[in-house]
């Protein structure tokens, strides 16, 4: 059957989805070829539904859509992998969430990058794979923030521009990057960072996942790390995200055993 | 300016704020019940009114019943088995175990599922008072039949972790091929579901 001019061919990632109409459900999936759209899947609360399996959010998806008025409708579906795993660990789920929300939170809909879609695929896949939950999540936040244009300074002083020399220093969300100690404004908004969490935070930033994954972190700088990145995306988003504080009550449960 | 009269106007506005419903629709009803033969305004209106104030939630479950009552018709039922709790995401899906009629036992309505994206935690969820129920003794099962959704498994994951170290049965309802369903359009995951809790004939 010869393609139709407005029935398009994409692969996509679900991240959200909620009910729509009497049977159907709003998605936003993020696709390779058009960017993140919206999409109506037709009756997929009905049990008789071919396409609601394919369809949960985190799964990797081959699709057909047909443009409607404003929103996509989703005419075939075939799930591409639906990475079991993150439906089976509740820490997994929750981690898979956060890197849903914040791509869905830093991305307009439309914006084709097959860059991001890649990068956002792969990080699904080795959490998945139970790699090192720490070095996943926050290797894809450098790299997201490296492909959305965020990507922070953390060579070189960003107030007076020079090399930053092997010593504690400062963050700055404002000016998003490092402070040397020499041009310390005593802001209390300015975070210190030691030496270690830099080294690091440059090693995701310029590394392969394949070498940053060889390093390994010590408790307190894996902290530090993470504060630090939360602060500058709550920072970067005006609006603090919703899945950590989910994260941070199930590792509490969990500890608490 | 307005050139329809105000009480119409209201009226066009309010459907308008309903679910699936544009402002065309909402025209179209509102002009409907201008036209109406009888009294359907009148019980219209009477059914509006006493919906929120003519409605409760049960102490006990945590499901929709009428409004003066401490305890819904279920849970007031001494001959439903109280041994036996079903715990589901709303109202409408103990409706549907009802109509089943192969039910004896209680419910409880957690109203909602856990999602991280949302926002949505345990305690937006009628988890504690879950594990209170079970506490107080005399439940031998849990049936958690939240939805085979990411988010349904996730709560059912969530609440297996709460309620094991109570020693109590707990199950999940069952999952795989529906009614009238095709394999060959099955995902992955029903499919091995299907496979793992396969039956033998007898």
């Amino acid at each position: 059957m010869p393609t139709r001019e407005r029935t398009i061919r994409a692969e996509g990632i679900v991240l959200r989805h909620s009910d729509w109409g009497e049977a159907d459900r709003l998605l936003v999936i993020f696709t390779r070829e058009l960017g993140k759209v919206r999409a109506i899947a037709k009756g997929v609360r009905k049990p008789r539904s071919r396409k609601a399996g394919h369809l949960e959010p985190f799964t990797r998806v081959n699709l057909m859509l047909a443009k409607g008025r404003d929103l996509y409708i989703i005419t075939q579906a075939v799930a591409v992998d639906a990475y079991l795993p993150l439906r089976e660990d509740l820490l997994l789920f929750g981690y898979a969430s956060y890197i849903v929300e914040l791509l869905d939170r830093f991305t307009l809909d439309g914006d084709e990058n097959p860059s991001i879609y890649s990068l956002v695929v792969t990080t699904i896949k080795r959490l998945s794979e139970r790699e090192d939950r720490f070095l996943v999540v926050h290797y894809y936040e450098i790299r997201l923030l490296d492909l959305i244009g965020y990507r922070p300074e953390l060579n070189n002083c960003v107030i007076c521009g020079r090399k930053i020399q092997p010593e504690n220093q400062f963050f700055s969300n404002e000016l998003g990057g490092v402070i040397c100690p020499a041009c310390n404004r005593e802001d209390v908004r300015d975070r210190p960072v030691s030496l270690d969490a830099l080294r690091f935070l440059r090693h995701y930033q310029r590394s392969a996942y394949r070498e940053a994954r060889r390093a390994s972190i010590s408790a307190s700088v894996r902290e530090e790390i993470e504060a630090i990145m939360q602060s500058y995306l709550t920072y970067l988003l005006e609006r603090s995200l919703n899945s950590p504080s989910f994260l941070r009550r199930m590792l509490r449960e969990d500890d608490s055993k | 300016m307005n050139i329809l009269p105000e009480p119409i106007q209201n009226l066009i506005d309010g459907f308008s704020r309903l679910p699936g419903i544009g402002p065309k629709t909402a025209s179209r009803l509102t002009f409907y019940l201008l036209k109406a033969q009888g009294n359907l305004t009148e019980e219209l209106a009477d059914a509006l009114r006493n919906l929120k104030s003519g409605t409760g939630v049960c102490k006990i479950c945590f499901n929709i019943t009428e409004a003066g009552r401490d305890v819904c018709e279920i849970c007031g039922n001494e001959s439903r088995d109280a041994s036996l709790l079903c715990v589901v995401e709303d109202p409408l899906d103990v409706l549907a175990f009802e109509r089943t009629g192969g039910f004896d036992g209680r419910y409880h309505v957690l109203q909602g599922v856990l999602s991280p994206i949302e926002g949505i935690g345990p305690e937006d969820l009628k988890i504690r008072e879950l594990i209170e129920r079970v506490k107080a003794g005399g439940v031998t099962e849990i049936i958690i039949a939240t939805n085979p959704s990411i988010e349904g498994d996730a709560t059912a994951m969530y609440l297996y972790k709460r309620l094991n170290p109570f020693g109590i049965r707990i199950t999940r309802i069952a999952r795989g091929i529906p009614m009238g369903g095709d394999l060959e359009y099955t995902d992955q995951s029903t499919l091995l579901r299907a496979l793992a809790g396969r039956q033998k004939m007898e």
